[in-house]
């Protein structure tokens, strides 16, 4: 990708300059934009005690579930998009992070900023073990190796574990305490969780274009070439599955202080997949990437395929009288939803930031494409 | 016409940078390499040739870790290598280029060069990378600038931000080099850098090869098929045929014996 390009007339005179994030004018006003946007989005909704409702109140809990993926996708990205290691585990991760994230609040009373990265850090250890396969095997054959995390581990709190994370049954989650206070409504949760995935996105941006993160892609690229030029690749692969399961951690305790009550159902393989789908067409290996495809597919889902759907429920069953109301919304939206994603992986199969990378060149060498 | 571009063959007193003692390496039934020895003197330049098949690339490999051979020793710098993984050996200051360039074909040059700066970055970890600004930086930089110095010397200027997918395979061999040496490999293997190139490249690669002998003194062991040009940039040559050694020698005595006239350059012509 040539996204190193200047606009004309910016030059760099050393190379923390070069190294710089955002490099641009435009692109230091876009993420100030972007920034002061989230900042601003509660206030703006009914419950903003601004007396503002420009934005409707759902848009809060969007943009929090929105933000949580996102913490889970940038972890399958350090492995997948960076590392080149298929996963197939990740929701069983972000469900190891969400239990041990709720049993430390539940049963030893462990504050939330305290829970939140133990339970990462939990979560990695456990994704340590089932990375081990990884010395072994590639592509396909470890992706089947990690579909194994992703039946034995909802296995075994469903069944050995059961007096602790209630088995199939929903599993309450006591309300974050920080110093004292408790976090009950959706605004102040918000605050919480949004700069705490601002900052889990800047380390895993730092770390990718750190001496680890290239040796993290050196082993994707050949790791026959980085074993021959001193990387030690078992270690980088585990270390990769680490990384990415301590993400998975996070978002998974994460997820359970937002919801409050959680469920094993959730963590199943359509999860996973998802967020391999998520990866997929946000672009994986790109910085960007899970933002893009988390908030992609959430609006789709959330958004525009109801919209959609409601529409159809009118039309199809006066069109064509021999189709039910209410199989128009059970087949329609797992038809619509695969209907994007083929069209996705056709136009663009490499992702939504690949596209946002065209047009960050495109605006750079304005007007004329010299 | 003799044409001697490298004349300093007292050299060839030097101590011994690599030992390859009586190697034998069969993969099944192939019998890929049969007790090969050799040594590479510190400083030398020394050429393997022979006939596709004859076993040269299995012995680059032998030497970096990548196979490890059923009989026999490797000694670098007097010490045996065997048992040691082909990271480890990285370390040691063993480089190598490929015959088929294996380059990470998704970063870019600079990437690719800072990327074999692995084994010299040691401030660098998980925690100093994630948080980067400080350490990691300061890092980051002062390797930039051993990475420049490499770029500069293989006029890569242009093309440091350019992804390797899209360079053309001659430029792309050259960042091959490059990345060899960002590692400061004390012995650099280089597995055909020439192959495929026209003479206008291939004069280019001889020119930066024998540049980073004088300059950095690196003992070097080249594979390579254009005789020519092994007899005119070569201290000493070693000549593999069906995985035995037939015969080593300056290039002088290559060029008049017998066996390898027969073996390599065909039947007497």
């Amino acid at each position: 990708m040539a996204s190193n390009i200047r606009p004309a007339g910016v030059f760099d005179t050393s190379y923390a300059q070069d190294m710089k994030i955002n490099r641009t004018r435009t692109s230091r006003f876009l993420a100030n934009a972007a920034f002061v946007a989230v900042l601003l989005l509660p206030l703006l909704t009914a419950e903003g005690g601004l007396g503002l409702s420009v934005v409707p109140a759902v848009w809060v809990g969007i943009v929090v579930r929105i933000a949580i993926y996102t913490i889970a996708v940038i972890g399958l990205n350090i492995l997948m998009g960076y590392t080149g290691q298929i996963s197939l585990g990740h929701a069983a991760f972000v469900g190891v992070g969400a239990y041990s994230g709720a049993l430390m609040a539940r049963l030893w009373g462990i504050p939330f900023w305290i829970a939140v990265p133990l339970a990462g850090l939990f979560t990695a250890l456990v994704g340590l073990l089932f990375g081990l396969p990884s010395l072994r095997v590639k592509g396909f054959y470890l992706a089947m190796a990690t579909l194994a995390a992703q039946f034995i581990i909802p296995w075994l709190m469903r069944y050995p574990m059961e007096r602790l994370t209630n088995g199939s049954r929903p599993l309450e989650v006591p309300d974050p305490q920080f110093f004292g206070f408790s976090f009950g409504p959706q605004v102040v949760m918000y605050y919480l969780i949004i700069p705490l995935a601002v900052l889990m996105a800047f380390l895993a941006r730092n770390l990718t274009r750190s001496r680890v993160g290239r040796a993290l892609i050196s082993v994707r690229d050949n790791d026959l070439a980085a074993e021959l030029l001193g990387i030690n690749v078992f270690r980088y692969k585990l270390l990769a599955f680490f990384v990415s399961s301590f993400y998975a951690g996070v978002a998974g305790a994460l997820w359970a202080f937002d919801i409050g009550s959680l469920s094993l159902d959730k963590f199943n393989l359509a999860l996973s997949i998802e967020f391999l789908a998520m990866l997929i067409i946000g672009g994986a290996g790109f910085p960007l990437g899970p933002l893009f495809g988390v908030a992609f597919i959430n609006i789709l889902r959330e958004n525009i395929i109801p919209n959609v759907v409601s529409n159809f429920k009118v039309v199809l069953p006066n069109v064509f009288p021999f189709i039910a109301v209410a199989d128009v919304e059970s087949s329609l939206v797992p038809f619509l939803f695969g209907l994007a994603l083929v069209i996705f992986l056709i136009v663009e199969p490499r992702g939504l930031a690949y596209r946002w990378e065209i047009l960050r060149i495109a605006w750079k060498i304005r007007p004329y494409a010299y | 016409m003799e044409v001697n571009i490298v004349a300093d063959r007292e050299k060839l007193n030097m101590p011994v940078k690599l030992r390859v003692d009586n190697i034998s390496l069969s993969f099944g039934g192939i019998k890929a390499l049969r007790n090969v020895s050799f040594d590479i003197n510190e400083g030398e330049i020394l050429a393997v040739i022979g006939p596709n098949g004859a076993g040269k690339t299995s012995l680059t490999n032998s030497i970096n870790g990548f196979y490890t051979p059923q009989e026999g020793t490797i000694y670098f710098e007097g010490k045996p290598i065997n048992h040691l993984p082909p990271y480890k050996r990285a370390k040691l200051g063993i480089s190598r280029t490929f015959q088929n360039i294996a380059l990470y074909t998704n970063a870019t040059v600079l990437d690719n060069l800072m990327a074999a700066r692995h084994i010299h970055m040691k401030a660098t970890n998980l925690i100093t990378g994630a948080i980067f600004y400080g350490v990691a930086q300061r890092e980051e930089i002062e390797h930039r600038r051993r990475v420049e110095e490499i770029i500069d010397f293989l006029e890569m200027e242009s093309i440091r931000k350019t992804t390797v997918g899209a360079l053309s395979y001659g430029l792309r061999k050259r960042v091959e080099l490059g990345r060899a040496l960002a590692l400061e490999p004390t012995l650099l293997l280089l597995d055909e850098p020439m192959a495929g190139m026209n003479v206008e490249e291939k004069e280019d690669m001889a020119r930066f090869i024998i540049d980073i002998h004088e300059r950095q003194g690196t003992t070097i062991m080249i594979i390579e098929h254009d005789i020519g040009l092994v007899m005119d940039i070569s201290h000493r040559i070693v000549v593999l045929d069906f995985g035995q050694k037939i015969s080593e020698g300056t290039p002088q005595q290559i060029r008049h014996d017998e066996r390898v006239i027969k073996a390599y350059l065909g039947q007497e012509a």
